[in-house]
């Protein structure tokens, strides 16, 4: 399987260079991973589980939405649903970068995958744009998010068994505040507010008439339904 | 049907979760191999992507104290003349820290 395909590369240096370009980015993923520690604590999770969460999902806003799942019994078509629709952005991203990772060999590009997040996904999209055959910053770039994330999140878990009383503190808030600031901080588009509006309604109204926990999965639906009234955007590609 | 959050059960919906999140990542490539994503498609998922969100954060708005109420509102308010997640997120944690201090 080694025979190197033209058109995309897989290599030990260009996964070095991708460490080191995400290097500077991926310490501010440490802040982020010691807040889901603290939250995860005050979620009742123990710090391993907070732990094997971010190594094994390595998704934050779904990490997060999860603990507001998490209580005496996990719902599990909940939880299934909620990081099915959180983390279905993964579809379209891999899909744009499907035509550059046909060139590596399946094990290459299924593996690749299991790393791809937001900012490492970003840059490889840049660096294919410029022609790069490499595909070590997306890998490269991935090992140096997951190990920050993980670093991040063994930090909250240290810092959070310190706290008895994390309401007193605002930290019961991080987990909405946090995905509230991935929501605004996404991309700039007004026409979002049909769909995110639907959602809210749908939601409460689930909340109201339905069984407890459907509320994300009712809402999440009727904002992708919403959208599909939206009239299509003129073409762009690759905004993100 | 839901899990107990006892060790086993706690493993099991991080397995899971684990397995739903590396089918999307994998999905979009495999998908895209055989069958190309169409418009539809990808208007329905960007819209869906938010509202998950949005479906998320309004009962905490809704069912939480007034601190929770203000910290979403200062979450926003800094990431809106900001964009600066980490700051907004902070601002948030204080506003309910402080307004839980004075009642």
């Amino acid at each position: 399987m080694n025979t190197p395909a033209p058109g995309a590369r897989l290599d030990l240096a260009g996964i070095l260079v991708g460490i080191r370009r995400m290097a500077p980015l991926s310490l501010f993923v440490v802040i982020f991973g010691l807040a889901f520690g603290v939250a995860a604590l005050s979620r009742g999770l123990s710090g391993l589980e907070a732990m094997l969460m971010s190594a094994l999902v390595f998704a934050g806003a779904s990490q997060f939405a999860a603990l507001e799942l998490w209580g005496p019994e996990i719902p599990l078509l909940p939880l299934i649903a909620t990081t099915f629709a959180i983390n279905a952005r993964h579809l379209l991203m891999g899909a744009a970068i499907q035509p550059w990772l046909a060139h590596l060999p399946p094990g290459q590009r299924y593996g690749s995958l299991v790393l791809m997040s937001d900012s490492n996904w970003a840059m490889a999209v840049a660096d294919r744009q410029r022609g790069e055959t490499n595909v070590g910053m997306l890998v490269g770039g991935g090992i140096a998010l997951w190990l920050t994330w993980l670093l991040g999140t063994l930090l909250g878990v240290i810092f959070g068994s310190g706290i008895t009383e994390p309401e007193r503190f605002g930290l019961d808030v991080i987990m909405g505040c946090f995905l509230l600031a991935m929501l605004v901080g996404g991309r700039r588009d007004l026409s979002m507010l049909v769909p995110w509006g639907a959602a809210a309604l749908a939601a409460l109204a689930a909340m109201a008439w339905l069984p407890p926990h459907s509320h994300v999965i009712v809402g999440a639906l009727a904002g992708g339904l919403a959208g599909l009234l939206l009239p299509a955007r003129p073409t762009q590609e690759a905004i993100a | 049907m839901s899990l107990p959050s006892t060790a086993m059960g706690a493993l099991a919906a991080i397995a899971i979760m684990a397995l739903v999140t590396y089918l999307t990542r994998a999905g979009g490539v495999f998908v895209m191999s055989r069958v190309p994503i169409g418009p539809k498609v990808e208007r329905f998922i960007n819209a869906m992507a938010g509202s998950v969100l949005v479906a998320v954060i309004t009962p905490m708005a809704v069912q939480g104290d007034w601190g929770a109420r203000l910290a979403l509102v200062a979450t926003l308010g800094v990431m809106l003349t900001t964009q600066k997640a980490l700051a907004a997120i902070a601002a948030g944690i204080v506003t309910a820290a402080l307004w839980r201090l004075w009642l």
